[in-house]
């Protein structure tokens, strides 16, 4: 049993009470809610004459159903005006913030709350959305809970838990040239599978983890849920802190020097026992695309999509229900597909830095003219900064549509979609069967540098040969 | 679609019906509910969108559309059922359809977790041992099974198969304590005491 990791810390400090059945209740420092899957929650409160007890921990945006063209109200699409207003009304009768459009503060609530400085290390935060792992990049322990669990959260400011195995995964050395967070990722679930974090929380830690920016660790923390870990978590350091510094919502002043002192206390222990221990080396990782319909069916670009019979048993029978979705002959490369549809953004990789990293391929080139390429900007901050830094322009002189904030066609809840079985290359996280919004529509899951390469070249391409000689 | 049937309260010893198997790993909860449906702001009209995508391709050969699986309350499933977003929509939609059990090899841990807070145990099996009750269950001739809780496991009229129901669970199913909600109420001083002695919550 583990002892003395970041994630035995916070969760002690969390317990509130041991329930009826063994479970742990667990306290909630911060509960964020989109429109989505909050509406039931709020419902259920009413039908029990609840109301919520701590306001004040709660924050919610609107994200998932937002169209990204215009956002004028009320949006054309009366479903989608429902949500929202009922959200509006929600908060507004049990006194929660909502970062609503235009404020400037709006965005994929995995974007946005990190920004403002609410996610800090040390926390507990909850949200009816599975990617809530992403703000486990901050040392917190951090978790998609489902509707039900929303409620409850609303009106005790709780949850009932039980405690999770803790798995260290170690990442030595450094990334090469041309090799993102997110090919890192998809190289740890494709080696650990789908399933192998089940009943793990992610503890990654190591010199190439230590090396990554904020941003990395959040794209890397949110898709811990993709390998089946409820949360994953970085330990905070000095590159955590000088994120936070000045972050609207984080401590000023002598608040901050011992909000410091108690950041630090929380990494976990260097002897900290850990459940399971394994070991990946980042110099050896290329550029990662999934070619299936699980985020786990991912290979670097070198290769060749798996013929059966070189993987394990277990993983055969999704992997033959993958070529035939997919139209992909084993055997053969992965470079080279072509692509109608690009896609940058989503809670994984729709941060400023992500944007960066995409305009410095698309700069000064063209989307091929067959291809539809769309950038959404995580948040209004995201956006903001971008156009500030001139690189709406690149993304549109190349031929990228720019658009507004939201999830977008990472879950297509908007009129972003794909249409028939348009093949994306897209920065999300999921490849799911019909996940971006057409039910045999197809998805590569990538990094955004080799989606705006593949935007280009109208096929998917390895990024490193389009950047040979710029470093 | 069973629709009349109502919905899990209290305690929930056992589940009696019909079984009836849908085969795969990896069941993500994108495909039993397809995000489209998620533009509501209640449950109430789920349960005809389960597995919307699944059914519409294959044309009235899918588990869910099959004449003899119609009334059926108990499903059995792969491995790792359930993966992706934590979306309560799907155990939602497969409730109002009419599931009341789900034994698997292995399930998400969000879905397993939505599954409980609406009554819904979810039972696990080795893989050999699901495939067998898979195959009991396609080639059934007789209508009655039974998903046992206190007694984890599942029967027909003429086989049995042990099954693992974890304890914590096992006891809020029996005792009838899977909605947390007047629990987790009822502890109102101790969260606040939390409230006041966290940290982060009082300037460090």
């Amino acid at each position: 049993m583990s002892a003395k990791t970041l994630y035995d810390k916070v969760w002690d400090l969390h317990q509130v009470a041991k329930l009826p059945g063994g479970s742990t209740q667990l306290f909630v420092g911060l509960h964020l809610i989109h429109e989505v899957t909050s509406p039931q929650a709020f419902a259920a409160l009413r039908e029990k004459g609840l109301k919520v007890i701590c306001p004040e921990r709660t924050v919610a945006t609107v994200d998932h159903i937002v169209p990204t063209t215009s956002q004028l109200r009320p949006f054309e699409d009366p479903l989608a005006e429902e949500m929202l207003s009922t959200l509006e009304k929600n908060c507004h009768e049990q006194g929660i913030t909502l970062h609503g459009l235009g404020s400037g503060k709006q965005g994929i609530v995995h974007v946005i709350a990190p920004e403002l400085g609410l996610t800090q290390p040390g926390m507990t935060i909850a949200c009816g959305d599975s990617h809530t792992s992403t703000h486990g990049a901050f040392g917190a322990i951090a978790f998609g809970i489902g509707t039900s669990q929303v409620r409850d959260v609303l009106a005790s400011q709780t949850l009932s838990m039980n405690k999770l195995k803790v798995r260290r995964i170690w990442v030595s050395g450094q990334l090469s040239n041309g090799v993102f967070a997110k090919d890192l990722i998809l190289h740890i679930i494709q080696v650990l599978g789908v399933k192998g974090g089940v009943g793990y929380a992610y503890e990654f830690a190591g010199p190439a983890i230590e090396s990554l920016s904020m941003e990395e660790r959040m794209t890397i923390c949110n898709m811990a849920i993709e390998g089946g870990a409820r949360c994953g978590y970085v330990n905070p350091d000095a590159e955590t802190f000088s994120y936070l510094h000045n972050k609207l919502h984080a401590p000023k002043g002598i608040y901050w020097e011992r909000a410091l002192k108690w950041w630090k206390s929380l990494a976990s222990d260097e002897r900290a026992i850990y459940d399971d221990e394994i070991t990946f080396e980042a110099s050896k990782i290329s550029p990662t695309v999934t070619w299936g319909i699980t985020p786990g069916q991912g290979i670097s670009i070198e290769e060749k999509i798996p013929l059966p019979e070189t993987l394990p048993p277990e993983e055969r029978q999704i992997a033959e229900e993958a070529y035939k979705y997919m139209g992909f002959t084993p055997g053969s490369p992965i470079e080279g597909t072509e692509v109608e549809v690009c896609f940058i953004g989503s809670c994984t990789n729709g941060r400023i830095s992500d944007l960066k990293e995409a305009a410095k391929i698309a700069k000064g080139k063209k989307v091929l003219e067959r291809v539809k390429a769309f950038v959404v900007p995580g948040s209004e901050q995201v956006a903001e900064e971008a156009k500030a830094e001139g690189l709406d322009k690149i993304f549109t002189d190349a031929g990228f549509e720019w658009r507004e904030p939201g999830c977008s066609m990472c879950l297509a809840m908007n009129s972003d979609r794909l249409i028939g079985r348009q093949i994306s290359a897209s920065s999300s996280n999921r490849n799911f069967k019909g996940r971006q919004g057409s039910s045999n529509g197809r998805t590569l899951l990538m990094s955004p540098a080799m989606v705006a390469a593949a935007a280009i070249k109208g096929k998917v391409t390895d990024v490193r040969k389009l950047t040979k000689g710029n470093h | 679609m069973n629709t009349t049937a109502s919905f899990p309260k209290g305690p929930i010893k056992k589940i009696d019906g019909d079984a009836f198997s849908l085969n795969g790993d990896d069941i993500d909860t994108d495909r039993i509910i397809p995000a489209r449906y998620l533009k509501c702001v209640s449950f109430n009209s789920l349960g005809e969108d389960v597995f919307a995508d699944d059914r519409n391709e294959k044309q009235g050969e899918h588990p869910f559309d099959k004449k003899e699986n119609q009334g059926c309350n108990i499903l059995i499933v792969n491995a790792n059922f359930g993966c992706g977003s934590s979306r309560e929509h799907a155990p939602q939609a497969l409730m109002r359809w009419g599931i009341r059990g789900i034994v698997g090899e292995s399930f998400a841990e969000i879905f397993y977790g939505n599954c409980l807070a609406l009554g819904i145990p979810c039972a696990t099996a080795s893989k050999a041992k699901v495939l067998q009750i898979q195959k009991a269950v396609v080639h059934r001739n007789n209508q009655n099974w039974t998903l046992d809780i206190s007694r984890e496991r599942i029967n027909n009229e003429e086989e049995s198969w042990d099954l693992n129901i974890e304890p914590g669970p096992k006891e809020m199913l029996l005792k009838g304590d899977w909605d947390a909600t007047s629990q987790l109420i009822a502890n109102e001083e101790a969260m606040k005491i939390k409230l006041s002695t966290l940290p982060y919550l009082n300037n460090f």
